[in-house]
């Protein structure tokens, strides 16, 4: 067991793809002497040369549109994307070509492509640096979404991301990059848990929390908190966005009947809409109180001052949780 | 693993470098032109070599490739108009372009194409049958890719030229001496895909031919919304040497797409390839030229009809006896029939083959669909008692 950085962490999951499968190779801006802006392939470049760890030139549908012939060729590319806004123009290769490839070719063709996006907002970035744009792919068949929040899933996750033949979308919280954690490195894959289910990373009877990527360290704070208030609140970090693993998160409400979902991104048509619709059609007759959603505001992400109002934080959360147990909150006395 | 369909035995290697004393590049400028809309073999002193292997046979069986794929354009528009393929996208006049490329590939090259390049997957090997099937609303692609070393038709405009340039860097990985080419037509030259392939091949040298057939149309849009400068001329700003080849003469594509494989097998990097030609049909068969195109143009262009052109060379030379002809006519006839017959007798995909092939491996989410509407489809075959309104 060692105490791993989440940036290093990933590297770590790199690094053992690329030893393990000679198919592997990464793409990206600025990935290979530079080791990434966020320094996430440091030293893979020199390790394995300049045809595996490979700098590309400055153009994300070319990453993305490149690596679908390498995947045609049998190569299993991992893609890097700078950051969450600059994915928009790789947007037609990855929901038309990467996620459509496999069922269009009915099997012929795979895909097994891994694509990183640091995302998500509360590191004082410009525009375009601090975005949650999950949703985009979670509604595009085809497509694997996962987001990681702690070190050792990071680590394992990406491994199994590559390894998996179908591509994947790997969503890594960028605010966390410098997080340390325990990180077995020796863990088997085969018998980690699996990259498309939810983990239940804090267990209560009174409410259940849902939370993926940044929002996880939050959401356990927040839990820890409302003990302190003498509620009980099971915390599940989904992992997979697409798909969600259901299940678990039936499991969870039919012992708690409430649900409270919690993201960066925007509320509306986010995954938060999508978790209250599904279970609300699973557990209807669990459910104690509608669910709730706290969300990023349906708005561009804020200049930077402003971004501590838009993120969720853990007494957002918790005036949520309160809004689904029925105890006074901000909204109390407003009708819908 | 391919097959020669018209078994002429065309060569499919090109002469190489040995053969040839240089790799008579040149970037974009004039014409090349090996034969005259007249039907005259026009002798060029750096191209002549690259096609001196195509004997009286081999320009037969040109010539009977070409005329198979007109047939195969004509009766897959007559299955559209009735009602037997929901679409069609002809490729009548970009005969010799198709033909002359496609000829020129080895069995081992890959390549990628646009959704008209019908004539090439007929060249390849598809069955007719796959042919017709995506356009029938059957299926949404129609070969096994890695059969015949033809990727799935793309319709999204241009994005096929990065998977080819993609492609082509794995070959590079894997030290082989293969080539990758990509089809696109002049409206694709304007989408960033295009541009960004050329950026790609030209930084990692990438052994892909970027084969553009300049049809003039980009469904109603002229060539000329597409560029102010000849197409053959954008190339050599991203240091991607070009050939500007005319594209209704098969003899001048089938040199030219020999030179630019034979450079990219040799560690030589990427070409493009400006084949000028002419749509003479419509986009696809939903669409009406007549509402954007002068009809003179089409005319003009008639006259430098690429089948045509071979055949008066072939008779020049004395080559289209009666034998040729009635070969070359059974030969169509029997193509356009089996066409025909494949395409109705087709048998429908079943209901539940929606939900199949979305992943490689299981989705939750799609077991659960795919189980619901097995439910409801099967609710139909079940009494519904009285009163359970």
């Amino acid at each position: 067991m060692s105490k791993l950085t989440f940036a290093r962490a990933i590297n770590a999951g790199l690094r053992k793809s690329l030893e393990n499968d000679p198919k592997v190779i990464l793409m990206g801006e600025d990935i290979g002497s530079l080791g990434g802006v966020f320094r996430v392939t440091d030293g893979l470049q020199k390790d394995f040369g300049k045809h595996r760890v490979i700098d590309s030139p400055l153009a994300e549908s070319g990453i993305i549109g490149t690596a679908v012939g390498l995947a045609y060729r049998g190569y299993r590319p991992v893609c890097e994307i700078q950051f969450d806004g600059f994915i928009y123009p790789a947007f037609d290769q990855i929901v038309s070509q990467v996620a459509k490839m496999h069922y269009r070719t009915q099997g012929r063709v795979k895909m097994p492509i891994t694509i990183r996006v640091p995302f998500g907002g509360g590191i004082g970035s410009p525009e375009h640096h601090s975005e949650s744009p999950e949703a985009y792919f979670t509604h595009t068949s085809g497509l694997r979404v996962v987001a990681v929040s702690n070190p050792q899933d990071a680590y394992t996750m990406i491994q199994q991301a590559i390894a998996s033949d179908d591509p994947v979308l790997y969503f890594e919280p960028k605010r966390r990059y410098h997080d340390k954690g325990d990180v077995d490195e020796t863990i088997d894959l085969s018998t980690a848990l699996p990259l498309d289910k939810a983990a239940v990373v804090s267990s209560g009877s009174d409410v259940t929390l849902v939370a993926y990527g940044p929002l996880v360290k939050t959401a356990k704070d927040a839990a820890m908190a409302a003990a302190d208030d003498g509620l009980s609140v099971e915390v599940i970090d989904l992992r997979s966005l697409a798909p969600v693993d259901y299940p678990v998160v039936e499991a969870s409400v039919r012992k708690t009947g409430r649900l409270v979902i919690t993201h960066e991104a925007g509320q509306s048509g986010g995954l938060g809409a999508e978790i209250a619709a599904s279970i609300t059609e699973r557990c209807f007759h669990y459910l104690e109180s509608a669910p709730v959603r706290i969300t990023g505001f349906d708005v561009p992400y804020p200049y930077s001052k402003l971004e501590m109002h838009h993120l969720p934080d853990l007494d957002r959360i918790l005036d949520g949780v309160d809004r689904a147990l029925g105890r006074p909150n901000s909204l109390s006395g407003l009708e819908g | 693993m391919l097959t020669d369909q018209a078994g002429q035995g065309v060569h499919h290697d090109t002469p190489g470098p040995g053969q040839s004393a240089q790799n008579p590049l040149r970037t974009g400028g004039d014409l090349l032109q090996l034969v005259s809309p007249e039907g005259e073999r026009i002798s060029h002193p750096e191209f002549d070599v690259w096609v001196k292997d195509v004997g009286d046979e081999q320009l037969c069986s040109l010539y009977e490739d070409m005329t198979v794929i007109r047939r195969i354009d004509a009766e897959a528009t007559a299955l559209q108009r009735q009602g037997e393929l929901a679409l069609w996208p002809p490729l009548l006049g970009q005969e010799a372009s198709q033909i002359g490329s496609s000829r020129s590939l080895r069995d081992d090259d890959f390549v990628f194409p646009s959704y008209r390049e019908s004539g090439v997957a007929y060249v390849r090997g598809a069955h007719l049958s796959e042919i017709a099937r995506v356009w029938r609303g059957n299926a949404s692609y129609g070969w096994d890719p890695q059969r015949i070393n033809l990727a799935t038709p793309q319709i999204i405009i241009g994005s096929q030229s990065l998977h080819a340039t993609g492609y082509a860097m794995g070959v590079q990985l894997d030290g082989a001496n293969t080539a990758v080419l990509a089809y696109f037509g002049d409206g694709a030259t304007s989408e960033g895909d295009v541009n960004e392939a050329m950026v790609f091949a030209a930084s990692y040298q990438a052994p892909v031919v970027f084969f553009c057939q300049n049809n003039h149309w980009a469904i109603s849009e002229p060539v000329r919304i597409q560029s102010h400068v000849q197409l053959a001329d954008r190339p050599t700003g991203f240091g991607i040497p070009s050939m500007r080849v005319d594209g209704n003469d098969v003899l001048a594509v089938m040199a030219a797409t020999r030179v630019a494989l034979d450079r990219a097998r040799s560690g030589g990097g990427p070409t493009f390839i400006e084949a000028v030609t002419y749509r003479m049909g419509p986009h696809t068969t939903a669409d009406d030229p007549t509402r954007y195109r002068d009809p003179i143009e089409l005319e003009d262009w008639a006259a430098k009809d690429p089948i045509l052109r071979l055949r008066k060379l072939l008779e020049a030379k004395g080559l289209l006896t009666e034998d040729v002809e009635a070969r070359v006519k059974a030969k169509a006839d029997a193509v356009a029939a089996e066409l025909r017959s494949s395409c109705i007798g087709m048998a429908d995909p079943q209901p539940l083959d929606v939900f199949n092939h979305v992943y490689s491996t299981p989705n939750p989410w799609i077991e659960r669909q795919k189980d619901h509407y097995s439910r409801y489809l099967n609710s139909f075959n079940e009494p519904v008692e009285e009163g359970a309104l």
